[in-house]
């Protein structure tokens, strides 16, 4: 009897063995803090959700593993004329369902994507007509001249015309309404992969597309993605085993994953800034014991906090040494960004007590700052570092830390006088930063939407609206790097450093990490 | 009967609206959610539009009524992130919440009462000493820490215990349940204890005091006695009238494990409706909120109306009389 219970448990433990090995040779199991909140690729405009979207759909324009910009659906495209872009389109390509790709789908996603309800307006905003040129060719006219439109492209996922309009999902989705669109819940791009199963929340399961026009590198023929929002839990179960793959693993819990025999942490920068602004426009700031005038318009002051924040310290007490200190408003990977601007005024606590007395404010002053504390990370901890860093030029900072619901619509609205913000470039290009952070606020233009502390030099907007327009190359550098230079020089913001990405990833897992944060699937190959 | 379930109706509705009129004062507070729509990207002219086409440059007063037509027609819209009818959203997790709140209710009924009668009788026992002082451990330790302890210990260390999720589920019609698959009770296990050991404790010491007060009443004696023996007092008699307190707790306690599993859903990723709750709050999706609170009102209501309707059925005094007598 006994022996028979053994030889039982044995072999239903073996089977279960063969199981989980017959699904590891296949699967790979990821979890994120988050979860795409609709499959519809024009729904939000966050990365998360174009990054797991980008699995199942394509753009005309994409990126390889070095963010070096590559053919996808497009496989050729010159400038006609300074407004006219052509675009020749792959042939043969189909959708998941079969369908063929053609002109009149391009056409289709740009109207789509410039709809009611789309959260992706802004990347047509500069377009001013789509035109199908024949059935594998298109052409796209701006408003003006735009020598990044690719650039732009590369997150306007393809969707098919036939397929929205058999499945109600023209339009992205109608909030006024209440209709939902399938689109949210289905996918039907050009992808490597396609979703088999979607429980909102809960658990998505892609798998290969057969119908795939590329060859696809990695070995992976299913994921299964799973929201794990509390990192506790995240990073107990990657050391269990129960998933392979997840992100983003907290600065404090780095060591102990490497200490795993099992598992490691892929790290590397990631494309986003984090930096402090200041109010330079009001003659009175906000919230501040300074009256009658703003310090910050003085240069000296501005200086001064800059050569007083302790940045090294930052990166290893703070961040644990998951960042990477900067002295530009763009890291390395967004083109613009250059390794000689990239030198940080040195940390001297003298020199800037030195600089606030010349301002004269030996004795120093009171000053209000706004930091979320839920969006970057350790985002709170670097305030109350800085604040401590202040104090040693006789700042006092009343550090007002509160969650990202609250924080936004505050700093949108200019109610701060010294803020925390952190920005990456969605068309990996400077001007993105130079016209959102840097250029004067102009609500008519949208130009300094970010600029929240309205800094503002007219030659530096003189420049970022040429180098808008300017299609040589060189030149264009020339000019970002002249105007980089503008706002080192006058300290319009106070940078601080790059996040650093911190994956968490199994040992029989190798994939590849791009600094926009995005994970393609199709380069995650599982190890026998 | 039908006059008092008529009364107890239309002061159900009255906490309704106060709990929705309240939710939606707090809502002010919580931020706007179109900064989260619509990216870093956009122009302020499409922002401005957004917030018009979703009502929210409208006066407090006047998207409150909106939201109360709407609710009475039991439609909450859609939620603003995930672009889905949020009586869908609820429906997908309110079967995760229920049956992890169900099992944890019998848990600790099934744990606690035994712990509490055996406290009772052998008061001072060591036995019964260290129940006491665990309970107060259980009533005192803050849910998310044990809910950590628990997956550090069986899943990280010991690897037997999956630590986050539902696992395999079942679907009946609408209604998804994980207690027809193993996999679905071993993911179960972990959450349920979790979500138990502050009810258990609670039901521990509740049974405790009650039975000591009733073993010293007099037909306890007198049972004593009559020469009974002590299984039959001490089960037959002092246990019986111990558990009617009892009952009534744990039945309004189940709507507390219904709303407070906020936290055991967080820490295990459990997709039920606590979670829902959470990740709408940090991003200001007022929809979700809202009918999430309307929803949890209208539980606790229901099994009030429930256990006092109980009430009058035991307790005849309370009925109302025909009138003539």
């Amino acid at each position: 009897m006994k022996a028979q219970k053994t030889l039982l448990s044995v072999s239903v433990a073996s089977a279960l063995l063969a199981l989980s090995l017959g699904a590891a040779a296949q699967t790979v199991r990821i979890a994120n803090q988050g979860d795409a909140l609709s499959l519809d690729p024009h729904s939000l405009n966050e990365s998360l959700q174009l990054s797991v979207d980008s699995n199942a759909y394509e753009a005309l324009v994409g990126w390889n593993k070095k963010l070096e910009m590559v053919p996808m659906l497009a496989t050729s495209w010159k400038q006609m004329s300074p407004t006219v872009w052509r675009f020749e389109l792959r042939k043969g390509v189909q959708f998941h369902d079969g369908t063929p790709f053609t002109a009149d789908d391009v056409v289709f996603t740009m109207g789509r994507i410039a709809a009611d309800g789309s959260d992706m307006k802004a990347y047509s905003n500069d377009v001013k007509e789509t035109r199908k040129i024949d059935s594998h060719t298109v052409e796209i006219e701006t408003k003006t001249p735009l020598p990044i439109l690719p650039q732009i492209l590369s997150q306007v996922y393809v969707m098919s015309k036939k397929w929205c309009e058999e499945n109600n999902a023209v339009r992205p989705v109608d909030r006024r309404k209440g209709v939902e669109n399938t689109a949210s819940f289905k996918t039907n791009g050009t992808g490597p992969f396609h979703v088999r199963e979607r429980q909102p929340g809960v658990r998505t399961v892609f798998v290969r597309n057969p119908r795939y026009w590329g060859k696809v590198e990695g070995n992976v023929q299913e994921v299964v993605f799973t929201p794990i929002a509390n990192p506790a839990t995240r990073v107990a179960a990657l050391l269990s085993g129960e998933i392979d793959v997840m992100e983003p693993v907290p600065v404090q819990d780095i060591a102990r994953v490497n200490a795993n025999a099992n598992t490691r942490v892929l790290a590397g920068p990631e494309l986003r800034t984090i930096f402090l602004g200041m109010d330079q426009k009001r003659d009175e700031l906000l919230y501040s014991s300074v009256k009658g005038k703003n310090p910050f318009k003085d240069k000296r002051v501005r200086q001064a906090f800059y050569q007083a924040i302790d940045i090294d310290s930052i990166k290893r007490v703070v961040m644990r040494g998951a960042s990477r200190p900067t002295a530009l408003m763009v890291g390395p990977g967004i083109n613009g960004w250059t390794d000689a601007q990239d030198k940080r005024l040195p940390f001297d606590v003298d020199a800037a007590k030195k600089l606030m007395a010349e301002a004269g404010y030996a004795e120093g002053f009171e000053v209000s700052m706004n930091c979320p504390n839920d969006r970057y990370v350790n985002d709170a901890q670097i305030c109350q570092a800085v604040a401590a860093n202040l104090s040693r030029i006789n700042v006092k900072i009343n550090l007002q830390a509160e969650t990202k619901g609250t924080y936004f619509p505050k700093i949108l609205r200019r109610d701060t006088s010294f803020y925390m913000l952190g920005w990456t470039p969605s068309t990996y290009d400077s001007h993105n930063a130079l016209n959102a952070l840097m250029r004067c606020p102009d609500d008519k233009t949208g130009s300094g939407q970010f600029n929240l502390g309205s800094y503002c030099n007219p030659k530096l907007d003189e420049l970022t609206v040429k180098l808008g327009a300017e299609t040589d190359q060189a030149k264009r550098n020339a000019m970002i790097k002249e105007a980089f230079q503008i706002h080192i020089d006058e300290v319009g913001h106070l940078p601080l450093h790059q996040q650093t990405l911190a994956w968490g990833v199994s040992k029989k897992v190798e994939l590849t990490q791009l600094a926009d944060n995005y994970m393609p699937f199709k380069w995650i190959t599982l190890k026998k | 009967m039908g006059a008092f379930v008529l009364r107890r109706l239309i002061q159900a509705i009255i906490v309704m609206v106060s709990v929705a009129f309240i939710a939606f004062l707090l809502f002010q507070y919580v931020g706007d959610p179109v900064v989260f729509l619509l990216g870093q990207d956009a122009t302020p002219e499409q922002i401005r539009q957004l917030r018009a086409d979703l009502g929210l440059d409208q006066p407090f007063f006047v998207q409150f009524w909106h939201f109360l037509i709407n609710a009475a027609q039991g439609e909450f819209g859609l939620s603003l992130r995930q672009g889905a009818k949020v009586s869908r959203l609820l429906g997908e997790r309110f079967p995760a919440t229920f049956e992890l709140a169900l099992v944890a209710a019998v848990l600790a009924l099934i744990v606690g009462v035994p712990m509490g009668v055996y406290a009772a009788l052998k008061r001072g026992s060591f036995m019964s000493q260290m129940f006491m002082t665990l309970s107060l451990l259980g009533v005192s330790l803050p849910t998310f820490l044990i809910g950590i302890l628990l997956i550090l210990v069986f899943s990280v260390w010991l690897g037997w215990l999956p630590s986050f999720g539902r696992g395999e589920t079942v679907q009946f019609g609408w209604w998804s349940s994980g207690l027809f698959t193993v996999d679905g009770w071993l993911h179960m296990i972990l959450p349920a204890i979790t979500l138990a050991i502050f009810q258990l404790t609670l039901i521990m010491r509740l049974v405790r005091a009650e039975m000591l007060e009733v073993l010293r009443t007099d037909y306890i004696k007198f049972a004593r006695a009559r020469g009974l023996t002590d299984r039959a007092i001490n089960f037959g008699h002092a246990l019986k009238n111990t558990l009617v307190p009892v009952l009534t707790i744990t039945g309004l306690q189940l709507g507390g494990l219904i709303a407070f599993a906020i936290i055991t859903e967080t820490v295990f990723q459990w997709p039920g409706m606590g979670l829902l709750f959470i990740q709408a709050v940090t991003f200001a999706d007022v929809p979700v909120m809202a009918a999430y609170l309307c929803l949890i009102a209208l539980i606790f209501v229901v099994i009030n109306l429930i256990v006092d309707m109980l009430y009058v059925v035991v307790d005849p005094r309370l009925r109302v009389a025909p009138g003539g007598h």
